[in-house]
């Protein structure tokens, strides 16, 4: 399966509300702990190896050219 | 500085009830005469309530201030008969463009599907705006009582009405109100004279605010960038207004200094890294300022109702300042022109503060959200802010995440005691509590639009589909509803033939309507009810409902 990069957050704004205040009462290292975390947790959901390696390649350069997106 | 227009001065007249000292009693007197008090004036008259207002300065706005006027106030000032004016001098837009550094990264349109009379927006100087409320307001002179430095110094309630001490240049007055309006502002007299808490959270952020005359050929668009390479590290807004004057909003950070970052020998190079050395300009107004979201628990404290920034204060991004106040208004004046005419029970006005609290509740958590994305708090904030940005430009999932501002849009009323509840399936059309839908119709032979046909009283739609009148027996019984004390009017709308021809379909595919589709409409233009065949009965019994005295 293709990683997806089409829009699929059914409330973007809240989503993105509620990331950040998840690290509201945070400092740097904590959040850095928390962002790691997240990562590892959705990984881990997400499973496939093609999807995650395709997301790694994006998240370093967004720019790149795309083999395995949709 | 340059001035493109020339603001008028409205003379102080001498109340009757100041020179006499004889205290009289209005039904409505309004404080504040901004696009919101104006607005609830023109509505108060439209509902043939006389209506005083007070204003504690003598001339418009001074600066171009709120400027986007969104679809939903157009279509109030529409049923106000006074939108047009605001559509010929205005800017009429619809598209955003947001930039980083000198990249397009997002576009937005608001207003994607043809078929309404109103656009997604139009920019118009504040100052034109109030100016031609106020000539409009002149077309009812018997009812709209407007009093220029009129300062309120106190406000007493008193049971069944208000007592408002009045500062004029001739002293101090007493007048008394059935029913008190504050429409002043963010920094309510009224609300500090009643000691009304106004809780929220401020921004520590600066924005300056300029307006700029020149000739450019920027479009007719909002243009937004993060980062630009003109204004590093911030953000920077872009708006067409009329007369060549453009709207130019530059984030300062926490850091700024209002008081020098006002002064033109700091504006001008700013503008000037901004519009390249060659661009000749003029600056018209400069402000700084910062924000703060927050508004009242309640907008109605007995027989004073508060309406726009003195209910609540939003972010300006979004534009949900002015325009959701007009809404207020909108909402308020068909309630409280039935409690005044003893038609409906005061609590009807507690829906008011129901209602609106909820579109206001909306507008802030938007506006909120919209600036802690401009302008992120803390250093994590931040990175995800630009980590969305990076991604943004190449990656279409990340654009929805961008949030330059949210622009106004209607709130519906989802669960608002004054609904009737759906009781047989509808799709994909607005649901009780939610603004009516324009289309293009057809009105005895003649290009027209379906919201003219709304508004200021009850209509019950009753759609046709491809037939060509209502089932037979239910034309007397539904004719019988405009002679109730609180009259509801049919107006058939049908494909081929009724009172509204819907030749193109749009009003029957908005509201999911086929033959005998009834859709009950307030006064406001709000959907108080819908059902799939015409029942009089069931009609009646919304309208009760929607007049808080079923």
């Amino acid at each position: 399966m293709p990683l997806t990069i089409q829009p699929n957050l059914p409330d973007p704004d809240g989503f993105y509300e509620r990331l950040i205040a998840l690290h509201r009462d945070l400092d740097l290292a904590g959040s850095r702990r928390v962002n790691a975390r997240l990562i590892l947790l959705l990984a881990n959901h997400i499973g496939d190896p093609e999807v995650l390696d395709e997301a790694m390649r994006l998240a370093l350069d967004p720019a790149a050219p795309r083999t395995h997106a949709r | 500085m340059l001035s493109t227009y020339a603001y008028p001065e409205f003379p102080y007249v001498p109340s009757e009830e100041q020179r006499t000292g004889r205290r009289v009693r209005h039904p409505v007197v309004v404080v504040g005469a901004g696009p919101v008090g104006l607005t609830a004036a023109l509505d108060c008259a439209h509902h043939g309530v006389p209506v005083v207002v007070l204003d504690d300065n003598s001339t418009v706005s001074v600066g171009s201030r709120a400027v986007c006027y969104a679809k939903r106030p157009l279509e109030i000032w529409d049923r106000l008969g006074c939108a047009q004016r605001l559509l010929d001098k205005g800017v009429i837009w619809k598209n955003g463009k947001v930039f980083r550094h000198d990249r397009l990264i997002y576009q937005f349109d608001l207003l994607p599907e043809d078929g309404h009379r109103m656009p997604a927006f139009i920019n118009l100087q504040q100052y034109y705006l109030e100016e031609y409320l106020i000539d409009h307001a002149h077309g009812f002179d018997d009812r709209v009582d407007l009093r220029w430095k009129h300062q309120v110094a106190d406000i007493t309630p008193a049971g069944d009405h208000v007592r408002l001490t009045v500062e004029t240049p001739d002293g101090f007055f007493d007048m008394e109100a059935d029913w008190a309006i504050a429409c002043d502002g963010a920094r309510s007299d009224i609300r500090e004279a009643l000691d009304l808490p106004f809780a929220g959270q401020a921004f520590q952020d600066r924005f300056l605010i300029t307006d700029v005359v020149m000739k450019a050929d920027f479009p007719a668009e909002r243009w937004f960038w993060f980062d630009p390479p003109f204004h590093r590290g911030q953000s920077v807004l872009l708006h067409m207004q009329a007369d060549n004057v453009w709207r130019i909003d530059f984030q300062l950070g926490m850091e700024a200094d209002p008081e020098q970052e006002k002064r033109p020998e700091r504006v001008i190079p700013r503008l000037k890294r901004m519009l390249g050395e060659d661009t000749a300009f003029d600056l018209e107004w400069v402000s700084v300022y910062q924000f703060a979201c927050r508004r009242l628990e309640d907008f109605r404290h007995g027989r004073v109702l508060f309406a726009g920034d003195a209910a609540h204060q939003v972010s300006p991004f979004g534009a949900r300042g002015a325009n959701t106040g007009i809404q207020d208004v909108d909402n308020l004046i068909w309630k409280l022109a039935l409690v005044l005419r003893g038609q409906a029970p005061e609590r009807l006005l507690d829906s008011y503060s129901e209602e609106r609290v909820l579109a206001a509740r909306e507008n802030l958590l938007t506006s909120t959200r919209s600036t802690d994305f401009i302008s992120p708090k803390s250093t994590v904030s931040r990175a995800f802010r630009d980590a969305t940005l990076d991604l943004a430009e190449h990656l279409p999932f990340a654009r929805p995440l961008v949030n330059s501002g949210r622009l106004s849009r209607p709130t519906p009323y989802t669960g608002s005691s004054l609904n009737t509840a759906d009781t047989e399936p509808f799709t994909g059309a607005p649901p009780p509590g939610t603004n009516a839908a324009d289309a293009p119709v057809t009105a005895e032979g003649a290009p027209d639009w379906l919201l003219r046909h709304l508004g200021d009283r009850f209509v019950a739609l009753l759609f046709l589909g491809e037939e060509t009148a209502p089932p037979p027996d239910h034309t007397g019984t539904m004719a019988a509803l405009a002679a109730q004390d609180v009259p509801i009017h049919v107006v058939t709308v049908g494909r081929r033939a009724g009172d509204l021809v819907d030749g193109a379909g749009l009003a029957h595919e908005r509201y999911d309507a086929t033959a005998g589709t009834t859709v009950l409409v307030r006064p406001d233009q709000v959907i108080a009810g819908r059902w799939r065949g015409p029942d009089p009965a069931r009609l009646a019994t919304a309208r009760d409902r929607a007049i808080a005295r079923a």
